[in-house]
């Protein structure tokens, strides 16, 4: 039992003394990431977003055909051996379609969190940290952005940048970041009246100090968890950008897109709709799996 | 007589907005000699804590004079300068610590803002005096037993070598047979370093094993100063004083035993 | 009864017997129970229990109501109620015995009043849960209860809300809340620590004035040894989920097991200076060493 505790990474991960501030951090995580494991339901929504990932990546390894290549002669196709997914009015492979779109997916989902969650912790956490008039008017921008429904500001927003998956990105960070300097807003109240925050303040923390390194560390749990789950309303509101011929542009595989022209074919080419729509819920789905086991994870109220 | 270290004069500090204005400390004016234990006792919203607060310049909303070495401090952020010299223990060893740092972290900071040199050394120093292996220094404050992460936040006080060190409870959140051990280290630091203590509690019993003098607070205000002799031979002059103190007493009276 | 160091003093008739306690929760990281083979009698007199965080005491205390958490297995070879098992007691007769018979007073008034309710409708009620009466006796007997737990003007009281009260009333009126239906136990976890050294004993003194009234048994769970001593006629010493040490108060300051010494020794004293103070060194053989008892005193 020791012996196998001595040696090798393992021994390392769980050494009852650590030796080194890096060694400690690492067990730290090890600790997490068991913890994670344990969720079944998490771990499979993680399992399947590493699986996205895959796919994105191997794309043009792993289509069976070229996404663009048209095929007049078989439009239309039910699911068959040669065309797993079936083939959309333009006689494309739709399988093709959607492993392309994983990448478009991935790439709106990670870019908007990329986006979102630095400017939301940073307006929060400067707001509920400073209060008095900095917290009033960061907080009466934050209620304009609440006002509208994320879709419709979103929809503002492409209207007036024009159409195209960037401008769709920076439109659904700007939709996406205010709950987030909510939450962040709310979590810095409670934690710039704690006593290890009245500590750093007796050693002549200064308030970027204390912000970066006692206020954000304790936001950023409760922040990703909130992100992440958010990630499935991002895939969403982009399918539905593209639903409405807002997000990427045809002739690119973008799910929300595919599902859209595949709306006119609904009746006697189901699957035309049905594929993309399946892979929309599939991962927001698998999102949520995973963002829910990351809050019992990180969210030390769970601990 | 001693010059004081730490003197405070005529502090008053209100709370609540203009129409609901609570007067929590009024008055209140003492002062502390270098290398001597100053105790405020009193019950919970004496505002005993409120006072020390102030003085720690962690609330800067008070009207009076807080003076170190004669120099008066300004209200608003104190300095690196007073920093350095008055630092504070704080009641509850499961607050006061950030969770998501390591014991190195959290003895570094100071260092770090300060510009101390040998700093890894400076910090096996300080947890050796108050106690701790220098292997702790990887440890998160979940991974500590209540006693060991008070001691580490003594530690973050001692280790930008202070004169004057704030106590606001500092073992009322833990057991007995842990509170002796901070006491002891209080005590054993006390004596090695000559440094000056302001004391708060509630437990006379503790107020007595640390200070000198002790100053009894009641609705925001000091109503008498005493020794700790005078206390532990029961002499007070106010009526309140005297229900306190009998109150302390006939519980450790019962340790002695009836029976005698 | 085998290893059973129990003692009882010779006129009171056991009400709660409890023989080889134990409370085990599911994955727990230290691989000891919370409560191990703790057995103890109470009868009609004042009984505390003493211990550090950690210790088992309120588990102990809560097992008796069988109140611990889901997560936790409850055994015993024998806990009885006035001969009543309450072991295979159904959840329903649990019910029944919960404040009827025997009640609980915690540590924070706080939070054990209902925040909207005036707290003399919640005496009212507590009273008639448990006995048939109209509204007007019962208001009247909750009246005559706050006046018994020394609050004057009782009848503006009785229509305060929790929140209006101090924390010293919040508990006098709790103590009159759980003695209204006249319980034979009291078990009081802590009720005192929340409260300022003054009114402590004024809370204590209204508990054990109607406890020796009524005739009612009590059982205190406590820190603090000082209080215990000055309070209870009989104290459980208990350590790592056991009871190491069962003596008479009166007899506290010839305690024998080296964990109570220490523990006394560990106090500072208001009537002389001890420096340094004495820090108990743990044993790992109190874990499962002997148990001192009052009757092994020879």
């Amino acid at each position: 039992m020791d012996d196998m505790y001595q040696h090798g990474v393992r021994g390392w991960l769980a050494a009852p003394v650590p030796a080194s501030a890096a060694q400690a951090r690492a067990q730290q995580i090890w600790l997490g990431c068991k913890r994670f494991a344990a969720n079944r339901s998490a771990l499979a929504g993680l399992v399947f977003l590493l699986l996205l990932v895959i796919v994105a990546w191997l794309a043009p390894l792993i289509a069976p055909y070229n996404p663009f290549q048209q095929s007049l002669a078989a439009r239309l196709m039910p699911p068959s051996a040669a065309h797993w997914f079936g083939t959309d009015e333009l006689g494309r492979d739709i399988l093709s379609r959607i492993i392309y779109g994983t990448r478009i997916t991935l790439y709106i989902a990670v870019l908007t969190a990329g986006i979102v969650a630095p400017v939301g912790l940073i307006v929060g956490t400067i707001a509920g940290y400073f209060g008095g008039w900095i917290d009033l008017v960061l907080m009466r921008i934050v209620d304009v952005f609440l006002a509208f429904p994320s879709l419709i500001l979103a929809l503002a927003f492409v209207t007036a940048l024009g159409p195209g998956i960037e401008n769709a990105v920076i439109a659904l960070s700007l939709a996406a970041w205010p709950p987030i300097a909510r939450l962040a807003r709310a979590e810095t109240l409670t934690i710039r009246k704690s006593d290890y925050v009245a500590a750093m303040r007796m050693q002549g923390a200064s308030h970027l100090r204390i912000i970066w390194s006692d206020v954000i560390p304790m936001c950023l749990p409760s922040v990703v968890v909130r992100v992440t789950l958010n990630m499935a309303i991002v895939i969403l509101t982009a399918a539905g950008l593209g639903f409405l011929g807002l997000g990427a542009q045809p002739p690119s595989p973008e799910w929300g897109a595919m599902l859209s022209t595949g709306r006119e074919f609904m009746m006697n080419a189901w699957w035309v709709a049905a594929m993309p729509g399946i892979a929309i819920l599939l991962t927001s789905l698998a999102v949520n799996l995973a963002g829910d086991g990351l809050r019992d994870v990180l969210d030390p109220r769970h601990d | 007589m001693r010059q004081s270290l730490l003197e405070v004069a005529d502090l008053n500090v209100s709370f609540g907005e203009e129409d609901e204005r609570h007067h929590v400390v009024k008055d209140v004016g003492f002062h502390i000699g270098r290398g001597e234990c100053y105790g405020l006792i009193g019950e919970s919203g004496c505002g005993k804590t409120t006072v020390l607060r102030a003085i720690a310049g962690l609330n800067s909303d008070y009207d009076g004079s807080i003076l170190l070495d004669a120099q008066k401090q300004p209200k608003a952020r104190r300095g690196a300068g007073f920093l350095r010299r008055v630092q504070m223990v704080f009641q509850d060893p499961y607050a006061s610590l950030h969770p998501r740092k390591m014991v190195e972290k959290v003895l570094r900071e100071p260092l770090q803002i300060h510009g101390f040199d040998r700093q890894r050394q400076r910090i096996d120093e300080v947890l050796v005096q108050v106690g701790l292996d220098p292997s702790f220094r990887y440890r998160y404050p979940h991974e500590l037993s209540g006693g060991q992460r008070q001691r580490v936040v003594v530690a973050r006080a001692l280790i930008m070598e202070p004169e004057i060190l704030l106590l606001d409870e500092p073992t009322s959140a833990l057991d007995v047979s842990v509170q002796a051990e901070i006491l002891n280290l209080l005590t054993r630091v006390q004596r090695e370093r000559g440094l000056t203590y302001l004391l708060v509690s509630h437990d006379m019993a503790v107020i007595a094993h640390v200070c000198q003098r002790i100053g009894m607070m009641q609705h925001g205000r000091i109503i008498e100063e005493m020794t700790s002799e005078a206390v532990r031979n029961g002499q007070a002059q106010e009526q309140y004083t005297r229900e306190f103190l009998d109150a302390s007493a006939a519980f450790a009276a019962a340790l002695e035993g009836d029976a005698t | 009864m085998g290893f059973a160091m129990y003692w009882i003093p010779a006129m009171t008739e056991p009400l709660l017997e409890v023989e080889n306690l134990r409370v085990r929760f599911a994955g727990n990281r230290t691989g000891r129970d919370a409560v191990r083979g703790v057995s103890f009698r109470v009868g009609r007199e004042k009984l505390g229990i003493v211990g550090e965080s950690g210790s088992g005491k309120s588990q102990t205390g809560r097992a008796l109501l069988k109140l611990t958490p889901r997560s936790a297995q409850v055994t015993a070879t024998r806990m009885r109620f006035r001969g009543e098992d309450l072991l295979t007691a159904s959840e329903r007769r649990m019910r029944e015995i919960r404040g009827r018979s025997i009640s609980m007073i915690l540590q924070d008034p706080k939070f054990s009043l209902n925040p909207l309710m005036k707290v003399g409708e919640q005496i009212v009620e507590a009273y008639r849960v448990h006995h048939q009466a109209d509204q007007k006796t019962a208001r009247e007997r909750a009246l005559k209860m706050l006046e018994a737990v020394h609050i004057r003007d009782a009848e503006r009281v009785f229509s305060l809300l929790p929140h209006e009260v101090s924390g010293g009333m919040g508990q006098r009126i709790m103590i009159a809340m759980m003695l209204i239906p006249e319980p034979d136990i009291i078990i009081a976890d802590e009720p005192t620590s929340a409260l300022d050294v003054t009114v402590r004993r004024q809370v204590l003194s209204v508990l054990n004035e109607l406890v020796e009234a009524r005739d009612t048994g009590l059982i205190l769970i406590s820190h603090d040894l000082n209080l215990v001593a000055s309070f209870c006629d009989r104290i459980l010493v208990m350590y790592a989920g056991r009871v190491l040490e069962e003596i008479e108060a009166r007899n506290l300051r010839n305690a024998r097991h080296p964990y109570t010494r220490a523990l006394l020794d560990s106090l500072p004293r208001l009537d002389r200076h001890v420096d340094p103070l004495h820090v108990p060194q743990r044993d790992p053989g109190w874990l499962d060493g002997p148990v001192f008892g009052p009757e092994e005193r020879s």
